[in-house]
């Protein structure tokens, strides 16, 4: 397995060179994993992304480097001591140092002498192929998906000239996945909500959630869908809602800033039992905290959104693979249960891109509302049912009248003050929370069942738990474990409560300064989790971090 | 007038409140426009004129304080052929809900926005609203309210709305005849409907509004933007009522490239030969 980290400016087109890059190591048949460091500013700054690729499955990012292509000064000097000796640092001609490692070619001089400065980057694309042992088999293939056709053939040339402007620094590997997808879990969320067979989708510009509204937009002639650009996330969250009333199945995203925004919507939703997928990418807060940064500190936040009580459903993404599935099985929980529900994503994940085995939309079976109606009585939209769920009407599409109400209200959608209808309607919606517990999905196991110490997570740190326990059982002796939440509202406990009986210790990991599942967890079954490994930096924990924290001991 | 089709219902309303007769007016303009109520969906925020969709035979959308725009713009997104009447407040439209006021005047999605403009916050009991005249003394301006009217006709034709009319609850078949005009318009349609309140605003009440206002005659060119701008300014000693603008302009239906194909939203599928396409081009 090979780790490259490739650095420089905002505006340098790291972007697109890393895109062009990890797709050709994907065609090559490598799994690939590769996370995106970036500032929150258009020009200058320090950005970086690592391309973690290799023969092997690969969960998480690493720190420590085999190479480094170096596109300014800074990236060396921040890196370099992240660099294996045998690693190497790729640049310009005209950057100085005197590091052994380094290999400086000329990237500039090149790029101006094929007449286009801009192909600087494609020429780095070449000489990393070189470097690597790898061939130039899918350059022209590749590179026509992200190069406009006037710019291909300048570029195919300054892949070449590239190539051939070094030798090969470590030795081939044989990649054997070139059926895999390469994905970010942000554009697994996008691609998975079509396969859901959303129609509408609004929202409102914010990091890190836009490549979801990005990517919609990109597919919606195609798709048949419309995706709306909203003057606030209140507008966006209360479009989808009328969208979602309106029979067009609908979706809104952002981030937790604009999460705060529509929460009075969301119980609107819970309320009026209108169906709702809302996902929140979320980045460190409090307020703006760091834009372009990722944490797992809305849990709490989100579980509980909203003033008064109503069933909600709260998943959390764990891998790409997981954010096409469960964004698929998102639209269907509200469908079926009338409620709105909230997929949990960061941009970490969202932005990572994995290998993974190409999505099947079949093994989901998407349900929608009623288009017609057969029952003799009068429809009353909030009919009073066993499990309280009513059946969904759509308006024009019967003759039947929907109507729909934030104030409480009667069966037939009309405001009421009657206590006993008040107490039968909030008993009618909340009994939708025992059939939800029904469909929860127990957490990811991982490791050996032999374990002494497990590890608790959710969400995006799946990957690097799962790293980490691998690391750690890497000896001959294996004693770890890990649960992973994927369903986190309502929390299904079940399997915790087995393996936490069993466990000699537990360690609680999460991206945020509380420790917001453990907290949870300790609430619904009184197990207190003491050791916790929380990073709050705004970057995310590796598994190698999460070994080493486990075997310094300052976790007991 | 009674209408059958729309049916009456007992409402929360103060006996002499203007929203009845808009109430009234909305029933009759839709029976004579041949709607039916499964046809229609009327959809509110919150404030007594936000109740209207409670009191009429149709599909209701009674959604949260000021946010009736999004939603039901949405809904006629999600089915062209729904016809879709936001009927509500004027703290609802334009105090809470001022920024998608504005926005949805951009959109221009063929729906119709009727608003109870008495010039007052009603069901709160009787604060200033974003109409309420410069010294109207309230239980919160004590002093009188000192901050500047909103004018909404005047701003809806600044933001670019194709159909802006002002009207009066004390002439009903003028009303009725607008309704009628602004349902039928083919985009954003804003009538602003004065009203007065009867528990509340003891300034602008019936006579006061009878007195001024006058129906704009056949004389006035609606089609003039500089005109229409200076007759809606037109607010003090004379109060002209009637269709202030009007524009043929393109919709959002017509405009969006999935809409624009005659297949309502709702009705759409997603191929799954598309989709295993759209997968295998990740790979």
């Amino acid at each position: 397995m090979y780790n490259l980290l490739i650095g420089g400016a905002a505006g340098q087109g790291i972007d697109t060179t890393v895109s062009i890059l990890e797709k050709l190591l994907k065609c090559s048949g490598y799994n690939v994993f590769t996370t995106r460091d970036f500032m929150s500013r258009v020009r200058g700054g320090h950005n970086f992304s690592l391309i973690r690729f290799g023969i092997k499955s690969i969960y998480s990012h690493s720190n420590r480097l085999d190479g480094i292509v170096a596109l300014d000064e800074e990236t060396i000097q921040l890196h370099k001591e992240q660099l294996e000796d045998s690693g190497f640092i790729l640049c310009d001609t005209k950057l100085s140092g005197l590091d052994s490692r380094l290999i400086r070619i000329q990237m500039d001089a090149m790029a101006k002498g094929l007449g286009n400065p801009q192909v600087s980057g494609s020429i780095a694309v070449g000489a990393v192929l070189k470097l690597f042992g790898e061939s130039l088999d899918n350059v022209r293939t590749v590179l026509q998906i992200f190069i406009k056709q006037q710019y291909l053939d300048v570029n195919v040339k300054a892949v070449e000239e590239g190539y051939a402007s070094t030798e090969t620094h470590f030795s081939h590997l044989n990649g054997m996945y070139c059926d895999q997808m390469l994905i970010s879990g942000s554009k697994a969320v996008a691609i998975g909500a079509i396969c859901a067979g959303l129609r509408f989708y609004s929202a409102y510009p914010m990091s890190p959630s836009t490549v979801i509204m990005e990517t919609l937009a990109s597919k919606a002639d195609e798709a048949g869908i419309v995706v709306e650009q909203a003057e606030d996330e209140i507008a966006a969250i209360n479009m989808a809602l009328g969208a979602s009333y309106g029979g067009a199945r609908a979706m809104t995203g952002t981030s937790g800033g604009g999460f705060s925004l529509m929460v009075e919507a969301l119980g609107l939703s819970g309320m009026a039992e209108i169906p709702l997928v809302v996902i929140d990418v979320q980045r460190p807060g409090p307020v703006t905290g760091l834009p372009t940064r990722t944490e797992q500190s809305d849990l709490k936040f989100v579980i509980s959104a909203s003033q008064g009580e109503f069933p909600r459903m709260v998943i959390a993404l764990r891998n790409a693979y997981d954010a096409f599935y469960q964004t698929m099985r998102a639209f269907n929980l509200a469908e079926k249960y009338q409620i709105p529900v909230i997929l949990l994503s960061d941009q970490y994940l969202g932005d990572t891109t994995f290998t993974v085995n190409p999505f099947n939309p079949e093994k989901i079976q998407m349900i929608s509302p009623k288009l017609e109606y057969t029952e003799n009585t009068e429809y009353l939209r909030y009919q009073y049912s066993e499990n309280g769920i009513s059946p969904r009407l759509v308006p024009g599409k019967t003759k039947q009248l929907v109507a729909v109400d934030s104030d409480e209200h009667d069966e037939r959608g009309w405001i009421t003050e009657s206590a006993e209808i008040r107490t039968k309607m909030m008993d009618k919606r909340m009994k939708k929370l025992e059939g939800l517990k029904q469909e929860l999905q127990e957490p990811t196991f991982i490791g050996t069942n032999d374990f002494e110490t497990l590890l608790i997570g959710w969400g995006s740190t799946w990957g690097p738990i799962k790293e980490a326990v691998n690391l750690l059982n890497g000896d001959n002796n294996p004693h770890y474990a890990a649960l992973v939440f994927g369903d986190v509202y309502p929390l299904p406990l079940k399997q915790f409560k087995e393996k936490a009986a069993k466990a000699y210790r537990i360690i609680d990991i999460e991206q945020n300064a509380t420790g917001q599942l453990a907290d949870l967890i300790r609430e619904e079954t009184g197990i207190l989790c003491e050791n916790r490994i929380l990073k709050y930096d705004g970057r995310q924990i590796s598994g190698e971090e999460i070994v080493e924290q486990i075997r310094k001991g300052t976790v007991k | 007038m009674k209408t059958k089709t729309f049916c009456t219902y007992e409402t929360a309303w103060c006996p002499g409140c203007g929203n009845f007769t808009i109430l009234e007016c909305l029933k009759i303009a839709l029976e004579q426009l041949g709607k039916n109520p499964s046809e229609v969906l009327i959809a509110a925020g919150i404030g007594q004129a936000a109740k209207t969709p409670q009191y009429i035979n149709a599909n209701a959308f009674c959604g949260l304080h000021g946010r009736s725009l999004p939603a039901a713009v949405a809904a006629k997104i999600a089915n062209e052929r729904l016809t879709v009447i936001v009927d509500t407040g004027d703290g609802d439209s334009y105090g809470e809900g001022g920024n998608h006021f504005i926005h949805n005047i951009r959109r221009n999605v063929d729906i119709t926005h009727f608003v109870h403009d008495n010039q007052i916050y009603g069901l709160t009991k009787g604060q200033a609203s974003p109409t309420s005249m410069i010294g109207l003394k309230t239980g919160v301006q004590i002093d009188g309210n000192f901050n500047e009217p909103l004018n909404p006709v005047l701003l809806a034709i600044a933001c670019g709305a194709g159909f802006v009319a002002r009207a009066f609850t004390g002439h009903k078949e003028h009303l009725i005849a607008l309704m009628k005009q602004a349902i039928k318009y083919k985009g954003y349609a804003l009538v602003d409907i004065l009203q007065p309140c009867v528990s509340f605003n003891k300034t602008n009440t019936f006579t006061w509004y009878n007195r001024r206002v006058y129906e704009l005659d056949e004389s006035y060119n609606h089609k003039n933007k500089i005109d229409a701008m200076q007759k809606a300014m037109e607010f003090g000693d004379r109060i002209p009522i009637g269709l202030l603008y009007r524009e043929d302009k393109v919709t959002f239906h017509q405009k969006n490239a999935i809409l624009n194909q005659g297949t309502p939203l709702l009705d759409r599928k997603t191929d799954l030969n598309y989709m295993n396409q759209l997968i295998k081009s990740y790979t």
